[in-house]
C-alpha cells in the first residue's frame, strides 16, 4: 500500500515533476520578457523620423509561410509526443524529424528576410523602427535556433534508442518550450507585421 | 502528462487527457484557419484604407484571431486543458503580469510623448 502510494504520487511537494515545474515556470518568465520587448516595439511603432518604414519593406506572403511552418511544427511536435506515449518510435522520429525541418526553414525563412531588409537599408542603428524589430525578432529567432538544438538533441536521444516511452517527458519538456516560442509568434506576427 | 510519476523514467508516465493525434490534427486545422483569416481581414483593411469601409474593424478583429490562436495552443498543444491548476495558475499569472507590463509602459510613454509635446521649446 505504502509502496503504491509513493508511486502514485511524484516526491515533491506541488506533486508535479520537477522539471515540468521548471520549464513552466521558465515559460512564465520568458512571458515577461517577450512582454518587455513586444511593449518596447508599439511604443516606438511609427517615432521613426527616417525610413525605412514597415509598409515599404514588408513581405507578408513570406512571413505568412514562415508562421504557418512554425504552427505545421507545433502540431508535428505534439503528434511526436504523443507517438512516444504510445511507445510508437517509428511515428516519434517521424514526426520530431518534421517539426526540426520546420524549424529550420523558419530560422533560413529569417535570415533571408533580415539579409533582404539590411540591403533595403533596414539597420538596428539606422531608425526606431529597425531598433526595435531587429530586438523583438531577433530575440525570437534566437528562441527558435535554441528550440532546434534542443529538439536535435532530443532527436539524436531517440535515434540511439534512449527514449523509451518512460522517458517521454524529455520529450514534452521539449515540446512545451517549442509550442511557447510558437505562441510567441502568433502574438508577434499580428502585431508586428499586419498591424502596420 | 499531466502527471508524471517520482521515479519518471523509470516507469511509463500516466495519461490523464485524451491520446488523440485526430483532436491534434482538428486544432491544427482550426490554426491554420484562423492564420488565413488573419491575413484575409489584412488584405482586405489594406485595400479598404480610405474608403467608406474604413479600418477600424480591422485591430479588434486581429486581436481576437491571435488570442484564440493562443488559446488554442496553450490548452491543446501545451497540455494545459488537461493540467493541475498550479501550472495553469503559473502561465495565466504570469500572462496577467506581462499584459500589465505592456499597458503600463505603453500609458507611460504615451503619457511622455504627449508631455513632451506640449513643452516649450528651448533655444
Amino acid at each position: 500500500m505504502a509502496h503504491a502510494e509513493a508511486h502514485a504520487h511524484p516526491a515533491t511537494s506541488t506533486g508535479i515533476d520537477n522539471r515540468k515545474l521548471a520549464i513552466w515556470t521558465f515559460i512564465g518568465s520568458e512571458c515577461l520578457f517577450f512582454a518587455s520587448l513586444i511593449s518596447t516595439y508599439l511604443v516606438y511603432k511609427g517615432k521613426s523620423l527616417v525610413g525605412p518604414f514597415p509598409k515599404d519593406i514588408f513581405e507578408i506572403p513570406l512571413v505568412t509561410f514562415g508562421t504557418a511552418l512554425l504552427l505545421f511544427s507545433s502540431l508535428f511536435v505534439v503528434l511526436s509526443l504523443n507517438a512516444a506515449e504510445q511507445g510508437n518510435r517509428k511515428k516519434t522520429i517521424l514526426w520530431l524529424g518534421l517539426t526540426i525541418v520546420c524549424g529550420l526553414f523558419f530560422i533560413g525563412m529569417q535570415v533571408y528576410e533580415f539579409s533582404h531588409f539590411v540591403h533595403k537599408g533596414l539597420t538596428m542603428q539606422g531608425n526606431l523602427f529597425g531598433a526595435s524589430f531587429y530586438t523583438l525578432t531577433g530575440f525570437h529567432g534566437t528562441h527558435v535556433t535554441i528550440g532546434v538544438v534542443w529538439l536535435l538533441t532530443v532527436f539524436i536521444e531517440l535515434l540511439r534508442g534512449k527514449l523509451p516511452p518512460a522517458k517521454a517527458l524529455n520529450l514534452e519538456i521539449a515540446a512545451l518550450y517549442w509550442h511557447f516560442v510558437d505562441v510567441v509568434w502568433i502574438v508577434i506576427f499580428p502585431v508586428v507585421y499586419l498591424m502596420n | 502528462m499531466a502527471h508524471s510519476h517520482a521515479a519518471g523514467e523509470a516507469a511509463a508516465p500516466e495519461h490523464n487527457f485524451p491520446e488523440k493525434a485526430g483532436e491534434y490534427v482538428r486544432i491544427g486545422v482550426i490554426l491554420v484557419v484562423l492564420t488565413a483569416l488573419e491575413v484575409g481581414a489584412y488584405e482586405v483593411a489594406h485595400r479598404a484604407h480610405g474608403t467608406a469601409l474604413g479600418a477600424a474593424w480591422f485591430v479588434p478583429t486581429i486581436l481576437v484571431l491571435s488570442a484564440l490562436k493562443f488559446a488554442l495552443v496553450a490548452l491543446y498543444y501545451m497540455h494545459l486543458k488537461w493540467d493541475g491548476r498550479f501550472l495553469k495558475g503559473i502561465f495565466t499569472f504570469s500572462l496577467f503580469v506581462a499584459a500589465i507590463v505592456i499597458l503600463a509602459l505603453m500609458v507611460l510613454m504615451t503619457y511622455h510623448y504627449t508631455y513632451a509635446g506640449t513643452l516649450p521649446k528651448v533655444g
